[in-house]
């Protein structure tokens, strides 16, 4: 008799083991996958191909910002700056090509406008020892009266073709703002996995003092981390600006925590040293799946705030449960 | 017949004055059995000895005494009565308390509100503190256990043994019946040491039952009445300590024979008066503790450095390794002045550093034990900027087969490793950099007896392979067993060279208190 009962607690456990294994390795996967089926049996038009395009276009700028924004949670830091950042980027960009620069160029110059704003956040992060969240508070606010000053406030609209492009044009009926999303999160995988660079990212991330004590040059990577991030807020002011079709001052207000919230949704620690970039798209795609399905399900967008804040706290606290289990 | 009714009358008095029973314990985390079947009896009024290994199960017992755990099988009864702990502040409140290796204070409160910390606040009629009471309290409670220390004072001003003493104070604010005490004396100079036992012994006298943890046997022997011993989680002997010794005690927490301390064989120091110094320090000082060193290792020499807690050794070899700034002084590698103003620096000469705390100071607890090892080195394994992942494992598990380190996979995370083995980790990073000196605080701090030999042995290995190594030690026979020559400082300054055969713990304490000048 004890041989059965002892058959079926093992039976038991090995089912339950099964589960928690599947939950530690796909967690939020999971939740994603389960909101698509329930929106796909209940909300119209949620599962056409256009519709699931729809949620990556209008997703990509948050990826974009997010895939910069864990690089920068990794190390235990925080950018409150992407927002303002993606402004400016998008602003300069739009005047320099309404000035008759080459497009490319000018495009190329707001990518660069972004990376600079980056480094400075960087440079102050690391040599003052000031926490990156008041140093980042600090240039959110500044580079955002940056964009102001220079436009006056006001929307440049944008003639080029070209530039529209990277924001609204399509390649085999895709729009492009997926291509650019992807390759950005390819980049940066195998950045994190497979560069000196991206290990640092985690050592430091872990333990700050230790990395400072084996050599790795904890200065240098935390400007490069910020940089990067600024980089890629520069990147998707372009895009948005193609979206647009013009440079906004006032874009992107408030943005940053929704790419705060995506990177955690993704499971990285706030505390720095534990995640996985490819875990930050799927807390992206949970936060524009849900937007999206409320919308086709005709929820006010009012409601859909909170619905998505608590979603957020539910998320996270299914996540750590992943830890304890 | 006689004897008989003496014998039984004793076993009726033992059995209440035991204030403290577990019975069958046993508690599993994440599916791994911590503890099985664990049984341990707490009498009034005695010192009992908790003893084992690194990961027997020691702290996860406390932790389910004190209500932090609850335990998934087995009995507490506590004062004849079964409990079961809520939560640690009602174990608290019954008279449970423990004061946990690492120091849990607020360093910005008052030594006196962290002492009441956890206790209600005398308040005034408008329900404001009366801050008065609250630090005359605590001022007696500090008086008790015969410490100076003003209740007024900032907790972060206070130095790692007074914090102790605070510690040690907020444990005994509620009235304690049962006190725990977790490696209490790991950073305690001797003296302070000394006054602690004064306090236990009082404490005793009250009828307090003690639960002590320690990994130094002379103080085991020194004060405590009974012993238990865990082995892997498991209850494996509990025993009055006059029935045993310290050679038996160890066989029983290590399960298998084992002589005392690994003695480095002796080396003949003589050849060295001819060489050049691998490294040379010559009237170093800096800012904060270290005065007008000057030292000399050589290739081959293990040399020790003695010393009390804050008497400059890791500041010193911080200094080396371009930590801090360098005041005043020169560093000579192979007889060359060389300037280190960073670790980068310190590397790039040959110069490796096994700092005193591995989770603060070492290690990456979140990531694979490759990693770890190979993080200082990680530029040699790549092509075009991409990591060769196939060769950093080829590369780790060669050096977790020559150190012997205990993992699953070279993609073990680290915090899941022993002690031992996360030591071993660290030593393994500094040899990927091929290094010409080691430096090492407190190689075998929290290791396990077993895991420590390995370590001597690695070291010793490595000294007779030509390594300069400059080791700090708290332990005195460590240093005894492994130094070729040892060093002892005190107050910022080497006060004594000894050369390994005329070195005594004696001698050697007398340098560093500062009885010899």
């Amino acid at each position: 008799m004890s041989m059965g009962s002892e058959a079926l607690t093992k039976k038991k456990r090995s089912f339950s083991m099964v589960m928690k294994n599947i939950w530690n390795q796909l967690g939020m996967v999971i939740v994603l996958v389960g909101m698509c089926i329930v929106l796909a049996f209940v909300a119209p038009n949620f599962s056409e191909t256009v519709n699931l395009l729809n949620i990556l276009k209008q997703v990509s700028i948050i990826a974009i910002l997010a895939a910069g924004m864990t690089l920068v949670i990794l190390t235990g830091g925080i950018d409150l700056s992407v927002g303002a950042t993606l402004a400016l980027s998008g602003v300069i960009s739009v005047m320099l090509s309404e000035r008759g620069v080459n497009p490319f160029v000018a495009m190329f110059a707001g990518v660069v406008i972004g990376y600079l704003a980056g480094a400075l956040n960087g440079y102050f992060t690391a040599k003052t020892k000031l926490p990156s969240f008041i140093v980042t508070l600090g240039s959110m606010t500044y580079v955002r009266g940056i964009a102001y000053v220079i436009s006056g406030g006001y929307p440049i609209v944008l003639a080029s073709d070209t530039f529209k492009f990277f924001g609204s044009g399509r390649i085999l009926s895709i729009p492009t703002p997926i291509y650019i999303m992807f390759i950005v999160y390819a980049i940066i995988f195998v950045m994190l996995k497979y560069t000196m660079f991206g290990r640092h990212i985690f050592a430091i991330g872990g333990n700050e003092e230790a990395a400072r004590l084996t050599g790795i040059k904890v200065e240098r990577t935390l400007i490069h981390v910020y940089a990067i991030s600024g980089l890629l807020s520069g990147l998707a002011g372009v895009v948005l600006a193609g979206r647009l079709f013009s440079g906004q001052p006032n874009a992107g207000l408030g943005i940053e925590l929704d790419a705060i919230a995506a990177v955690i949704l993704g499971g990285t620690s706030f505390t720095g040293g534990i995640g996985k970039i490819q875990m930050t798209i799927i807390g992206v795609l949970i936060m524009g799946v849900i937007g999206n399905g409320l919308t086709l399900l005709d929820v006010s967008y009012y409601w859909q705030l909170v619905v998505k804040g608590a979603v957020i706290i539910i998320a996270v606290l299914l996540d750590r449960l992943r830890s304890n289990m | 017949m006689e004897a008989v009714l003496s014998e039984l009358e004793n076993n009726v008095s033992s059995e209440s004055s035991i204030i403290l029973k577990m019975k069958a314990v046993s508690k599993s985390f994440s599916g791994v059995s911590i503890l099985k079947n664990v049984n341990f009896e707490l009498h009034k009024g005695e010192v009992h000895a908790l003893m084992g290994e690194n990961g027997a199960g020691k702290s996860t017992l406390m932790k389910i005494m004190a209500g932090v755990h609850r335990p998934d099988q087995g009995t507490i009864t506590y004062r004849n009565q079964l409990i079961s702990w809520k939560n640690p502040m009602e174990a608290r409140e019954r008279g449970i308390s423990v004061i946990h290796q690492e120091l849990n204070l607020s360093p910005n409160l008052t030594i006196g509100e962290n002492i009441l910390m956890g206790t209600k606040f005398p308040k005034n009629k408008l329900g404001m503190v009366r801050w008065k009471e609250v630090h005359e309290t605590a001022h007696k409670i500090l008086q008790s256990i015969g410490s100076e220390l003003n209740p007024r004072t900032y907790v972060s001003t206070l130095s790692v043994a007074q914090q102790q003493m605070v510690e040690i104070a907020r444990a005994l604010s509620v009235k304690a019946e049962v006190l725990v005490m977790d490696e209490p004396t790991a950073s305690l100079t001797d003296k302070e040491i000394d006054k602690l036992f004064t306090i236990i012994k009082e404490l005793k006298q009250k009828g307090v039952a003690i639960v002590y943890i320690s990994h130094r046997m002379e103080e085991i022997f020194k004060i405590s009445d009974r012993c238990t011993i865990l082995r892997d989680g498991e209850w494996i002997a509990s025993c009055p300590i006059a029935e045993t010794n310290p050679e038996h005690l160890v066989k029983t927490m290590v399960g298998r024979e084992l002589n005392d301390l690994f003695q480095k064989p002796p080396s003949h120091t003589s050849w060295i008066k001819d060489k050049v110094p691998v490294l040379e320090i010559k009237g170093l000082s800096d800012n904060t503790n270290v005065k007008d060193i000057s030292l000399q290792v050589h290739s081959g020499e293990i040399v020790g450095i003695s010393g009390l807690v804050g008497a400059g050794r890791t500041e010193l070899v911080r200094a080396i390794f371009g930590l801090s700034e360098i005041s005043k002084g020169e560093i000579l590698m192979n007889g060359q002045i060389v300037s280190i103003s960073s670790p980068v620096d310190a590397m790039r000469l040959g110069i490796a550093h096994v700092p005193e705390s591995r989770k603060e100071q070492g290690l990456f607890l979140n990531m694979s034990v490759k990693e770890n090892i190979l993080m200082a080195e990680m530029h040699k394994y790549r092509r075009a900027t991409i990591l060769d992942w196939s060769q950093i494992n080829e590369e780790a598990k060669t050096y977790i087969r020559e150190l012997g380190i205990k993992v699953a996979s070279e993609e073990q995370k680290v915090v899941s490793l022993s002690g031992g083995n996360q030591q071993k980790v660290l030593l393994a990073r500094w040899l990927s950099i091929q290094p010409k000196v080691l430096l090492l605080d407190e190689p075998t701090r929290g290791v396990d007896i077993g895991a420590k030999t390995e370590i001597h042995k690695i070291i010793y290995k490595l000294a007779k392979n030509g390594l300069a190594v400059l080791m700090i030690s708290s332990e005195l026979p460590e240093v005894l067993a492994m130094s070729d020559r040892i060093l002892v400082m005190h107050e910022g300054r080497i006060r004594a060279n000894l050369l390994r055969e005329d070195a005594t713990q004696e001698k050697i304490m007398y340098y560093a208190t500062g009885e010899i000048k």
